[in-house]
Order: C-alpha cells, then sequence, then structure tokens
C-alpha cells in the first residue's frame, strides 16, 4: 500500500502549497461594525451596501448555529478567530497576468488557470484569499455586451442591474451563513448576459485560499436576460493549514424568460475547510437553471443548490457528485421550489463514501396544491466503500393537488468483493479495481461535465481510491 | 513450453474441504477438459488457481513454469498469464467494454508507457469480427444487462484480446445456445496453439464436440479420478459419472 499512499500525498500537493504573502489590507479578525467599516472604506462601498452589511450582521448574530439538524462539526468554528478581510494587490483586479504580483501570480500559474484560459475558457476571474488578483474576458464575448467582472466593481458600474437582483434571490436572513455572507462579502463574479446572447465558451472563477485562519466570502450574481445562454464554472483549492478555515460563499442566479444558465463547480477544498455554502437559481418562464455540483475536499460541506421556477414551463436541475473521505462530511443536496404549472425538475445525486467519510443527502421538493402539470425527478444513490463508511438521505418532498407528478428513487450499493476479484482477474489491482469501478458508478454524471473538466474529475476520483483498499 | 502444474493440492472454504490433493500436468500448446459431477470442485479448482481470496490452500502447489504462484496476488497472477473465463461474471456497472479491457491491457505495460489506441481498436475490432459481436457492444457496460450468451461472448472476447498462456474456461457452456455454442467455440479454437495451454471445465461433454481436447480428467469429490484422451468423455456421456463415483474407481485415476 505505500506505493498508494504516496500518489494521495501527491494529490494533496496540487492545492496544499502556500508562497508568503504580505498582506497590504487585513481586517484583523472577529467580525463586528468595526470589521465592516473596514471592508467598506478599503472598497469605496457606498452607503447602501454599508447599511446592508450590519443590517446582515445583526441577523448573523441573531441566528442560531443550524445544529438542530445539521452537524455539531459547526460548533467548532471559532468566528473570533476568523480573519474577514485580507487582500495583497488591492481591489481592483488586473486584466493582464503580467500586471497581478508574482507572489500571487505564481500561485495561479502552479494551479494551471493561465493555461486553461488560454485553451478553452471565455473568460476567466481568479480570487486570492478576499479580492480578485485577475479578471478577463475575451475581447469577442465582451464585444456581445456581456458583463463579467468582480461583485464589488458591478456595484459600483452597473448598479442598476446589480441593485434590482442582488439578495432578491436569496434573502440576508435566508440562514446564518447567507447574513454572514452578506454581512462580510468580498470578491465574486457578477455576470449580465444580454437577450438572445449565447456564450460559447464557459467562464471561469477560481477561489483560492492561500491564508490561514482565514474566511472567504465571495459573493456571485449571474443574470442571463431573456433567451440568453451562459455556463460558468468554479474550481476551488487551498493549502492544508492544522487550523480551521472557513468559505461562505453566496450564489444568486436569474434566468430570464427563455434564458439558460448551467453552473458547474468542482470543489477540492483541502480537509481543513468548513464550505458553507448558499447557492439559488431563479427561473421565469421557459428558463433553465442547471446546477453540476462535484464536491471532493473540505471537511464539512454543506450546500443545497436550490431552483425556484417561478415562471411557466420552468426547469431546474442538479447534478450533484459527493466523495467523502476519511473524516469529510459532505452534506449536499438539493432544493426544489415550484412556483409556476407545468415546471418541472430533476435532482440527480450520486455520492461515495470512504474510510470513515460520511455523505448525507437532504432534498426539498415542493409542489403546493393550486399548480398543474408539475413533475419531479429524484435519484439518490450512494456507494459505500469501507464498513466504516456512512451515508444518509433525507428527501423531504411535497407534492399536492391532482395534476402533478414526482418520482423518486434511492439507492445504497457496496463495489462486492466477487466484482473487484473479476477486476483483478484481468490485471489490474485492488485500487485500480476500487478506482474504475467509483469511475463507473459516477461516470454518467461525470460525462455531462466539460471535457477538461471531467478528465480532472476522474483523475482526482482515481487518486482519491487508491489511498482507501489495503 | 510451459507448465501449469498443480501438485497434491489441497483447498478448504472454512472448515470444508473441497480439493483433496488433486495433481495436474497442463503444458502449452495442449487442451485439457475436466468433467465431472456437480459439487466435485470443478469451479473451486479454477478459481483457486486464479488466486480467489475465499478459499484457504492448506497443502500441495500451484507451480507456474516452476514458480509458485500462491503467494500472488490475483492481478499478479493475471499478469503472469493465467486467464479465467468465469462461469457467472459479473457486472461493472458505468464501465465499459472498450475502456475496461483498455485499462486491463494498460496494467501489463511497463510504467510510463501508454498504450496505443488505434491499433487497440483495430484488435478490438478484429477480435469481435472473429466472435460476431456488433461494434455497439463496445460502448456497453461490462457485463450490465447482457444475456447469458453474451456474457460468455464478452469473457472469451476478454481472453482474445488479454492473449494469457494459461486460459481457464469454468464452464463456457452453460446458459449457451447451439448457435452461440458454436461461435464460442470457433473463438476458443482460433486461441489455440503452441503458446498457449486451456482447461476447459465443463458438466457436458456437448462442449468438447466443439472444443476438442488433448486429453480428459474426471474430477470427483475433489480428486481427479480416471484421465484419458477425448474418447473417455464420450465413455462418461454414455455411461454417466455413476461408475466414477464408486469407491474402487478411485484407485484407479489418483
Amino acid at each position: 500500500m505505500s506505493d498508494t499512499q504516496t500518489q494521495l500525498d501527491i494529490d494533496r500537493e496540487k492545492g496544499n502549497f502556500r508562497y508568503d504573502v504580505d498582506y497590504e489590507f487585513d481586517a484583523g479578525t472577529g467580525l463586528n461594525e468595526k470589521t465592516i467599516d473596514y471592508i467598506c472604506d478599503v472598497k469605496g462601498e457606498p452607503d447602501w451596501i454599508r447599511k446592508f452589511r450590519k443590517d446582515a450582521l445583526k441577523k448573523f448574530l441573531e441566528k442560531p448555529m443550524p445544529t438542530h439538524w445539521a452537524s455539531h462539526d459547526l460548533e467548532n468554528i471559532i468566528f473570533d478567530k476568523i480573519r474577514y478581510y485580507l487582500s495583497q494587490g488591492g481591489q481592483k483586479p488586473k486584466k493582464t497576468w503580467d500586471e497581478v504580483p508574482e507572489d500571487v501570480k505564481r500561485t495561479f500559474e502552479r494551479l494551471g488557470i493561465p493555461e486553461q484560459e488560454r485553451k478553452f475558457l471565455a473568460g476567466v476571474e481568479a480570487q486570492f484569499d478576499s479580492e480578485a488578483a485577475y479578471s478577463n474576458i475575451k475581447e469577442a464575448v465582451g464585444k456581445q455586451g456581456v458583463i463579467f467582472m468582480g461583485s464589488t466593481d458591478a456595484l459600483k458600474e452597473h448598479p442598476e442591474i446589480f441593485r434590482k437582483w442582488f439578495g432578491k434571490v436569496i434573502p440576508t436572513g435566508d440562514n446564518k451563513f447567507s447574513a454572514l455572507n452578506s454581512a462580510a462579502f468580498s470578491g465574486g463574479s457578477f455576470i449580465y448576459v444580454p437577450p438572445g446572447v449565447k456564450v460559447s465558451h464557459p467562464l471561469q472563477a477560481y477561489f483560492r485560499i492561500n491564508a490561514e485562519n482565514f474566511g472567504q466570502f465571495e459573493r456571485t450574481l449571474i443574470i442571463a436576460d431573456e433567451g440568453a445562454e451562459v455556463t460558468y464554472m468554479e474550481g476551488c483549492t487551498a493549502p492544508k493549514f492544522d487550523t480551521a478555515t472557513l468559505h461562505s460563499a453566496v450564489v444568486e442566479l436569474v434566468a430570464l424568460k427563455g434564458a439558460k444558465i448551467q453552473y458547474i463547480t468542482v470543489q477540492n477544498w483541502s480537509n481543513n475547510v468548513f464550505n458553507l455554502v448558499t447557492k439559488r437559481g431563479l427561473a421565469m418562464e421557459d428558463a433553465e437553471v442547471k446546477w453540476i455540483d462535484c464536491n471532493i475536499g473540505s471537511r464539512l460541506t454543506m450546500k443545497y443548490p436550490g431552483v425556484v421556477m417561478k415562471g411557466r414551463r420552468a426547469r431546474g436541475e442538479v447534478i450533484s457528485i459527493a466523495l467523502a473521505g476519511d473524516g469529510q462530511h459532505q452534506d449536499t443536496g438539493a432544493k426544489m421550489v415550484h412556483a409556476a404549472d407545468e415546471t418541472t425538475s430533476n435532482i440527480v445525486s450520486k455520492s461515495i463514501s470512504v474510510g470513515t467519510g460520511r455523505a448525507t443527502y437532504r432534498g426539498l421538493v415542493n409542489i403546493p396544491r393550486h399548480l398543474k402539470g408539475c413533475k419531479n425527478n429524484t435519484e439518490c444513490d450512494a456507494l459505500l466503500i469501507n464498513t466504516s463508511s456512512r451515508t444518509d438521505t433525507y428527501p423531504a418532498i411535497t407534492v399536492r393537488g391532482t395534476g402533478n407528478a414526482c418520482q423518486h428513487e434511492a439507492s445504497v450499493s457496496q463495489v462486492s468483493s466477487e466484482q473487484i476479484f473479476y477486476m483483478q482477474q484481468r490485471g489490474l489491482t485492488e485500487a485500480q479495481a476500487m478506482s474504475l469501478s467509483v469511475n463507473g458508478f459516477v461516470n454518467d454524471l461525470v460525462r455531462q461535465f466539460p471535457m477538461e473538466y471531467s478528465v480532472e474529475l476522474k483523475r482526482l476520483i482515481d487518486l482519491e481510491m487508491e489511498g482507501s483498499v489495503g | 513450453m510451459k507448465h501449469l502444474k498443480i501438485d497434491n493440492l489441497h483447498v478448504s472454504i472454512g472448515d470444508r474441504e473441497i480439493l483433496r490433493g488433486l495433481s495436474l500436468d497442463l503444458p502449452t500448446g495442449q487442451v485439457h477438459a475436466i468433467m465431472g459431477p456437480n459439487g466435485s470442485g470443478k469451479s473451486t479448482l479454477a478459481k483457486v488457481i486464479a488466486g480467489h481470496p475465499d478459499y484457504t490452500v492448506t497443502s500441495g502447489d500451484i507451480l507456474f513454469d516452476g514458480e509458485s504462484i500462491l503467494a500472488m496476488e490475483p492481478d499478479a497472477r493475471a499478469r503472469k498469464g493465467i486467464f479465467l473465463a468465469f462461469q457467472y461474471p459479473s457486472e461493472i456497472p458505468g464501465v465499459t467494454i472498450a475502456n475496461f479491457l483498455r485499462a486491463a491491457l494498460q496494467a501489463r505495460l511497463p510504467d510510463g508507457e501508454e498504450l496505443e489506441a488505434t491499433e487497440y481498436y483495430a484488435k478490438l475490432y478484429e477480435k469481435m469480427d472473429l466472435l460476431e459481436m456488433p461494434r455497439t457492444f463496445t460502448s456497453r457496460a461490462v457485463n450490465e444487462g447482457f444475456s447469458g450468451g453474451e456474457k460468455k461472448r464478452c469473457e472469451i472476447l476478454q481472453m482474445a484480446m488479454l492473449r494469457p498462456t494459461f486460459a481457464l474456461l469454468d464452464e463456457t457452456d452453460s446458459g449457451l445456445d447451439i448457435d452461440a455454442l458454436k461461435i464460442v467455440s470457433h473463438g476458443v479454437n482460433s486461441l489455440r496453439g503452441p503458446e498457449t495451454g486451456m482447461l476447459v471445465i465443463t458438466h457436458y461433454q456437448r462442449l468438447l464436440n466443439y472444443i476438442v481436447p488433448d486429453y480428459v480428467h474426471v474430477m470427483v469429490n475433489g480428486r481427479i479420478v480416471e484421465s484419458g484422451t477425448k474418447e473417455l468423455a464420450l465413455k462418461l456421456e454414455a455411461e454417466g459419472y455413476d461408475w466414477a463415483t464408486e469407491p474402487e474407481a478411485e484407485a484407479v485415476g489418483a
């Protein structure tokens, strides 16, 4: 097993490195009104945002930890020890990699971001701790009227679109962590796609946590105007620290009439990160919001991407893959809120638990009585690798009225020893056999990822699985 | 010429002894058939040679060209050249035949060497044609939703691609209609040659009309009780196994 152990460590090395950075801007530890004033001042934000943040702080402090239903591990987050704003290169992201400070640039180069940008992306934003270090969109895409910039710039430069939707899909008080994000948010993307524009290549954001005892609170708002289409991908890594790091984002999507938004996440945080994210999309008439969500890293992830189907024939979809390795808890799922006739939603969730890993599926589907012709399909499959692995499923499905339909399927399986023997008999090692089985289990979902991501995903799964047998 | 030699092998599963001093010498270039009634230990023999973890070898040895393979993992035995065509092949959901075979071939290459994709597919299609398998087969998940005949054909396809030194065919004829049997046998026969030794395990003589063995062994109660040429199979067909299960018969073969 020693060989495979080494390879598993190599995987950890991918994001597990850190260059020393002198932070020019540091709000210190703990979150209070002064912290918020500091953030507003360095960012030069308008007064309405300062008020918005301070109201959110009150709500955050009022709200209890949701440990009556969620993991008690949340109690291990010491909010007073976390640093809420750290920036190295100032508040304005650079438009070329040459302008990005050297120590930040080499981090992203090591993660392969500039290379991916050249190869297949329409635009990239690279966030380092609290601020985007780099943000650029390909000229051709910009000429179509597509806006792609950081949230701080957007609220200043495009207040008329920004204010209309900001905090409307996910209100500040939605949950404790959406309130926290609303108080301390910095970074994240703002995207506006004008009517009828179909962005041919994905836009990508990469979120990098570099500092210890730090909280990253990016805020993303994507608006696809009538008939527009856009795909957005996000990736994330952090070095491995002994202390807990917090990542708590809010992502709001708005798909206007006939628009399509696809949002893809490959989360590979290190195992000390609490990843507590609120993601929700609003789909108007004939619009479609699709979340493709893959969680491999973190200590505890709590994330339930949702779609509110507000217009007739709107569609919502969540495709979710979770891999809970030793000591990890992936608490993920989906929320589908049907609020118009003939809306359809689809949830496909697959989880793999390895070692002492725990994967939890939580689903909420709501179809009220007065609606007609609504449909939901939910499938959740769990794969357990070791006898110490755990999986739980908590589906909450409320379907009322007579003209609506819902279908729910769930399964729990194990890779059988006969299957492993069969594959070994063909010459694959036990670890290779396990890895191939797991890749087979998620294969139909992985195929929905863009090529570049599915290759990366397969590789990550291979590396995670190699340490799991023996 | 290489030899797969089974030397006075005793094998148990739990407290139950299944093989009780079995000896056999299979050289490359020959096809040996093992026949016997249900429960005589035929399938156990195949699985033990392949290294199935459920079985314990209590004494005796299995030698691959003079070298004991008892301490080797199943995958190391496979890469050394032992192939088992399973009686009940496992399903591998989501893993296509093309990807599975590719991974199996890749596992046989030295570190850092990549399988050449074009050559691989050319070879795969050639072998599929031989077994009259449609091209669409490559994109189906291994054994998932296969009919009995498809499973057996898929086993032989893998054997054809992996080119083992010693192939163990466990009840490859079970569940096959006569047309499928002919196709599968044709595939197996095309793999016969001086580089390959085959052990064909079967309950019925029927298979041996199509895969004609050089030698036939009769296995009863975990031992080989009689060995002979292919005519022995005809005798079994005519007389059944009763004569062999009688106590005095044991002395003849062992």
